[in-house]
C-alpha cells in the first residue's frame, strides 16, 4: 500500500505526514502525529469526542480522511490554549467542575470554543443545540453549559458569574 | 480523630480546581487507548454472529499466513479455571464464568461472544485476519426474553444449571440460576388487613452504561512472564487479579498501571480485553494493544439487566402501607449474576413496612453477560415500586409526596433485608422536596410532576493510601483508586484539612499495583468513604511523625507537641518556648531526625452509610408525537458530608441524566435471530445537551459517623429514582400510566391513542 503525502497546518504549525488512503484524520492525529488529545468514542460521528476545527468549522475527525487535510487548517484540543494560558472555555470548565471522567472534555471544549468564535452571545438553548453532537455521560451537561455561558460572559468583558 | 463538626473545617467543603484538571482540558491526560510502545502490535477479536451456537471447528491457518499477523489465540490457549478456583480473594466475580465470557468455550452464548483474537503489526491487517478465521457453527435455538427463558421448554443457555436457593433442589436444569427471597412479618395477613390493594406489572429493557471511552489496554509480557498492563478500568488491582487467574499467572508477575478512565459506571469493574492481549503478547513476544469499537462495547460488554416485575401493595385508607410484595425477574445475560439480589433488597428499603415479601429470579438468556451499572439492580426495582406507590396514591386520593411521608423509613426502621436504619436522611429529603421552590411552582397544560425516591447501600471495604512529606515540605498522596469523577480533589482536601496546609500544597497521584497497597475497585460509591478514610488515617499518622520530629528538634517529649494550623507548637507553657515548625522546617531536618517522613495505611472500612434520594421531575408531553420533554428537575439526596460539593452535585446531575435516558429512550433492541439491532450511538440514543434542562440539586448532610468527615457514598443513588419520577410525571401530565420502559415516543403515542376513545367517552 503506497502512502499519501499530506501538507497541512495543525495548531498553527506547518505539518507534513504520510498516511494511507483509508486512515481517518483521527487515526492520523492519534497514531501518526501523537496528538492523542482527540478521543475515539464511536468512529461513526455520533459522540463528538474527536471534534476538531477544520478551516473554522467543527468536524468529527473520525468522519474525515487524513488525506482531506491537504492544504487546510486544523485545530485540535492541543492547540486551544495559548502556551501556558488556558482559553476561557478551558478555565471555566475547571472552575465549574464541568468534567468528571474527562474523556469527552477535549471534544466539548473544541466545540464550545468554535461556538464562541462564532458568537459571544449564545443563548443557553443555542449552546445546548450547538453542543448536541458531543455526548457526555457523566455530567448531565448542567455544569458544562454553565461553564460555556460563563466563558462567553467573560469574553464579552462581563464580570464572572 | 473525627472531623464531623462542619464549622471547624477549613478546606473540606470548598470547591477548588481538581489536581488533574489542566491535563484533562488540554488533551494531556492519558486514557487507555492513548498508550503506545515501541514494536507494539494491534489486537482484534473474532466474535460470534449467532445468538447461540456450538463451535464445531475454528481454522486459523489462513489468518496466520497473512503477512503482518504475529499471533492468533483461541480457547485452546487459555487454562481451564476449575470451579474451586473461580474466586480470587473475596472479589465478587466468578472468574470461571468470566474466563468463558472473554473467550468462548465450546459454545457461543450471545451475538458478539469472543471466540478468537489476532495480533498484527497494523490494525487493518488484524481486522483482515479476523475475517480469515474460519469457524463452523451448529446454530442452536436461542432465547432473548426473560419470561420466555423461564419457561419449561426454553432453550438452555448453560448446560446443567440448576436453580440455587430452592428447596428441594430441582432435578431438571433451567435458565433460572438463582432464586432469592427477603421477608418481614406476614405479608398474607397484611393484604388481608389492607383496605386497598394495588397490583401491577412493570417491565424494563437492558440498558448500557455507555461510558464514552471504549475498553482499551496495552499488555506487554516478557520472556520471563513478567508483565505490565496499562489499561482503563475501575481498578488496577482488579485488572491484575482477574487477569492473573484467567491466564494462569501469579499476581506478583503482573504490574497493572491505571490509565485515566473515560467513564465506567460499573461497566469497567471486570476485564474483557486484558487476558486476550496477555495471551497474544505472550505468544508474539511483543506488546499488544487492544481497543474495542463502539459496536463491540454494545454487543459484548455491559449492559445491566432488563426485567419483568410484579408489584403488589396493600394499604389502609389513611395511607399506611401494611403489605408489600414484589416478584422480580432480572436478566443475567449468558452467565449467572444479574443484580436481582440487590434489587430485591433495595425494592422497599425506603419504607417503614410491617409486612414484606420480595422474591427475585436471576435468569439467563442469550444476551451479553450483564455488568454492574450504577446502583446495580436498585433502579429497576425502584421503577416498579415507585410507580406502584404513585398508582396507590392515586387510588387512595392521597398526594404522592404525602404517601411517602406517611410511610418513610426512619431512625430505627428495620428493613426487610436485615439492617435497622440509623443516621439516615430519607425523611429530610422528603421535607426538602416539599419545601423546595420547584415543588411550589404551577404547571401548564400537558405538563405533569412526578416524585420518586431511591435507596442504595453504598460500599466500604479494602483501601490503601500513603502520604509522603517531600524534602521541600510539599505533600504527595498516593491513592489506590482510579479517579473517575474528581476523587483526587476530595483526597487532597481531606489530607490538607488534617495536615492544616493549603490544598495546593498537596498533590495526589493514583498509584500502580506496585506503588501502593491493595485497593478494591472504584465502585459502590466507596472511594470517598473507604479511600477517604485511608488517606485521612495516613495523614494523621504523618502528623504523629511530624510531632515526634519537632520534639526531637526541640529535645522535648513528643507528648508535649501539638499540631495546629499546619505547624508543630509546644503543647503548653510547661513544654517550653519554641518557634512553631511548619512542614518546610521539619522536612528540611528530616534526615537528621530519623529519615523520610511518610505513612501508608490500609483499611477495611465498614459502615459506609446508606444513601437515600428523592427526585422531583416536571415534564411536558407532546400529544401529537408522544415526545416527552423534561422541563425541570430537582435531585435531593443525603450526601453525609460533601467533601467537594461541586463533584457531589456532578454525581447527582449525571445520575439524573442517565436515568432520564433509561426512562425515555435507551434500550437493547433484538431481531428475531437474537442479534442486536442498535449497537451504536445513533440508534442507542443517550441524552444529549439539548434533551436536558439544568438539574437542580439539594444536598442534605446527615453526617455518617463511620467516616472521619461524615461522608457517605454519593455516586449511585442518583440513578435510582429518575425512571419512576419521569413515569409519574407523565401520568400526572396526561393520565397515561407507562409500565414498560423506555417510554419512547412511539410507545407513548400508542398509549395515548388507546386512551383517546376512553377520554372521548367520558
Amino acid at each position: 500500500m503506497s502512502k499519501h503525502h499530506v501538507t497541512t497546518t495543525i495548531n498553527g504549525e506547518p505539518t507534513e505526514y504520510l498516511c494511507e488512503a483509508q486512515q481517518t484524520m483521527l487515526d492520523v492525529l492519534r497514531d501518526e502525529l501523537g496528538l492523542t488529545g482527540s478521543k475515539e468514542g464511536c468512529s461513526s460521528g455520533d459522540c463528538g469526542a474527536c471534534t476538531i476545527i477544520l478551516d473554522g468549522s467543527i468536524v468529527c475527525s473520525c468522519l474525515m480522511l487524513g488525506v482531506e487535510a491537504e492544504g487546510r487548517t486544523v485545530q485540535t484540543i492541543e492547540g486551544i490554549a495559548d502556551g501556558e494560558k488556558l482559553h476561557p472555555v478551558q478555565q471555566k470548565f475547571l472552575e465549574h467542575a464541568a468534567l468528571q471522567c474527562g474523556f469527552c472534555t477535549p471534544g466539548l471544549i473544541v466545540a464550545a470554543k468554535a461556538l464562541l468564535d462564532t458568537t459571544l452571545n449564545p443563548t443557553e438553548e443555542e449552546a445546548r443545540y450547538w453542543l448536541a453532537g458531543n455526548l457526555c455521560r457523566c455530567t448531565g451537561y448542567d455544569k458544562v453549559l454553565r461553564a460555556v455561558m460563563d466563558a462567553a460572559a467573560e469574553m464579552r468583558g462581563e464580570a464572572s458569574a | 480523630m473525627s472531623y464531623l463538626d462542619k464549622a471547624s473545617l477549613k478546606v473540606v467543603g470548598s470547591r477548588p480546581i481538581r489536581p488533574d484538571g489542566v491535563d484533562k482540558v488540554t488533551g494531556r491526560a492519558n486514557f487507555g487507548a492513548d498508550m503506545a510502545l515501541p514494536g507494539m502490535l494491534w489486537g482484534k477479536v473474532k466474535r460470534s454472529p449467532h445468538a447461540h451456537a456450538r463451535i464445531l471447528s475454528i481454522n486459523t491457518d489462513k489468518a496466520m499466513k497473512l503477512p503482518g499477523v504475529k499471533a492468533v489465540v483461541t480457547r485452546a490457549d487459555f487454562p481451564d479455571v476449575p470451579p474451586d478456583r473461580a474466586y480470587i480473594g473475596e472479589a465478587p466475580a466468578n472468574l470461571r464464568d468470566m474466563s468463558r465470557n472473554v473467550m468462548a468455550d465450546g459454545k457461543v452464548l450471545y451475538e458478539g461472544h469472543a471466540l478468537a483474537a489476532v495480533a498484527a503489526t497494523d490494525p487493518s491487517i488484524a481486522e483482515e485476519a479476523v475475517d480469515l478465521i474460519e469457524v463452523e457453527y451448529e446454530v442452536l435455538p436461542h432465547v432473548i426474553d426473560v419470561d420466555e427463558a423461564m419457561k419449561d421448554d426454553a432453550p438452555l443457555v448453560q448446560d446443567g444449571l440448576f436453580t440455587a436457593g430452592v428447596e428441594p433442589k430441582p432435578t431438571k436444569p433451567s435458565n433460572i440460576a438463582k432464586r432469592v427471597r427477603f421477608t418481614k412479618g406476614d405479608v398474607a395477613a397484611g393484604f388481608a388487613e389492607a383496605e386497598i390493594v394495588v397490583e401491577r406489572k412493570y417491565t424494563t429493557k437492558p440498558v448500557h452504561q455507555a461510558y464514552i471511552e471504549p475498553h482499551a489496554c496495552v499488555v506487554s509480557v516478557g520472556a520471563d512472564a513478567q508483565t505490565t498492563i496499562w489499561s482503563s478500568s475501575q481498578g488496577q488491582f482488579m485488572v491484575r487479579g482477574y487477569t492473573s487467574r484467567i491466564v494462569g499467572a501469579d499476581i506478583a508477575s503482573i504490574r497493572a498501571m491505571p490509565a485515566e478512565i473515560g467513564g465506567g459506571f460499573g461497566g469497567k469493574t471486570i476485564v474483557y480485553l486484558e487476558p486476550l492481549a496477555y495471551m497474544l503478547s505472550k505468544k508474539s513476544g511483543r506488546p499488544v494493544k487492544m481497543v474495542m469499537s463502539r459496536e463491540e462495547v454494545f454487543r459484548a460488554s455491559g449492559p445491566t439487566s432488563g426485567a419483568a416485575m410484579e408489584i403488589k401493595l396493600g394499604a389502609m385508607k389513611d395511607g399506611r402501607i401494611v403489605a408489600a410484595q414484589a416478584i422480580l425477574k432480572y436478566q443475567a445475560g449468558a452467565f449467572p449474576g444479574s443484580p436481582v439480589n440487590q434489587g430485591a433488597m433495595c425494592a422497599f428499603a425506603s419504607y417503614d413496612l410491617p409486612n414484606v415479601d420480595v422474591i427475585g429470579y436471576d435468569v439467563l438468556s442469550n444476551r451479553p453477560k450483564t455488568a454492574a451499572y450504577r446502583a446495580p439492580g436498585s433502579p429497576i426495582a425502584a421503577y416498579g415500586v415507585e410507580s406502584c406507590v404513585d398508582e396507590l396514591a392515586g387510588e387512595l386520593g392521597i398526594e404522592p409526596l404525602r404517601l411517602r411521608e406517611i410511610n418513610a423509613a426512619k431512625e430505627g426502621t428495620k428493613a426487610a433485608h436485615g439492617p435497622t436504619w440509623t443516621n439516615i436522611g430519607y425523611q429530610k429529603t422528603l421535607e426538602a422536596a416539599r419545601d423546595s421552590a420547584h415543588y411550589k411552582t404551577k404547571l401548564g397544560p400537558n405538563q405533569g410532576r412526578g416524585i420518586a425516591s431511591g435507596f442504595w447501600f453504598n460500599a466500604g471495604g479494602d483501601s490503601s493510601a500513603a502520604v509522603h512529606i517531600n524534602e521541600d515540605g510539599t505533600v504527595s498522596v498516593m491513592c489506590g483508586h482510579p479517579d473517575i469523577g474528581g476523587s483526587r480533589a476530595s483526597m487532597a482536601l481531606m489530607v490538607a484539612e488534617v495536615l492544616g496546609v493549603p490544598y495546593d500544597q498537596v498533590r495526589p497521584v493514583i498509584g500502580d499495583t506496585s506503588a501502593i497497597g491493595f485497593s478494591a475497585v472504584t465502585g459502590g460509591s466507596r472511594v470517598t468513604f473507604a479511600g477517604g478514610t485511608a488517606v485521612t488515617r495516613a495523614a494523621e499518622a504523618v502528623v504523629e511523625v511530624l510531632k515526634k520530629r519537632a520534639a526531637t528538634i526541640w529535645d522535648i517529649s513528643p507528648e508535649a507537641v501539638e499540631w495546629t494550623d499546619g505547624k508543630a507548637v509546644p503543647a503548653g507553657a510547661n513544654a517550653g518556648s519554641f518557634e512553631p515548625l511548619d512542614l518546610v522546617a521539619i522536612a528540611a531536618k528530616s534526615t537528621r531526625t530519623g529519615g523520610p517522613i511518610s505513612a501508608e495505611i490500609q483499611v477495611n472500612a465498614q459502615g459506609p452509610g446508606p444513601g437515600f434520594a428523592t427526585h422531583i421531575c416536571d415534564v411536558e408531553v407532546d400529544r401529537e408525537t408522544g415526545h416527552v420533554k423534561v422541563l425541570r428537575y430537582t435531585a435531593i439526596q443525603d450526601v453525609g458530608r460533601a467533601i467537594h460539593p461541586a463533584y457531589v452535585e456532578g454525581q447527582m446531575q449525571g445520575g439524573v441524566a442517565q436515568g432520564v435516558g433509561w426512562a425515555l429512550n435507551e434500550e437493547y433492541i433484538y431481531d428475531k435471530d437474537g442479534r442486536l439491532e442498535n449497537a451504536g450511538f445513533l440508534d442507542y440514543r443517550v441524552p444529549v445537551a439539548s434533551d436536558m434542562p439544568m438539574i437542580d440539586t439539594i444536598m442534605i448532610e446527615v453526617p455518617n459517623p463511620r467516616h472521619p468527615f461524615g461522608a457517605r457514598g454519593v455516586g449511585e443513588v442518583p440513578i435510582v429514582p429518575p425512571m419512576a419520577a419521569v413515569a409519574n410525571a407523565i401520568a400526572d401530565a396526561v393520565g397515561t400510566r407507562m409500565r414498560d420502559l423506555p417510554m419512547s415516543p412511539p410507545k407513548l403515542r400508542a398509549a395515548l391513542d388507546e386512551q383517546q376513545p376512553r377520554l372521548a367517552a367520558e
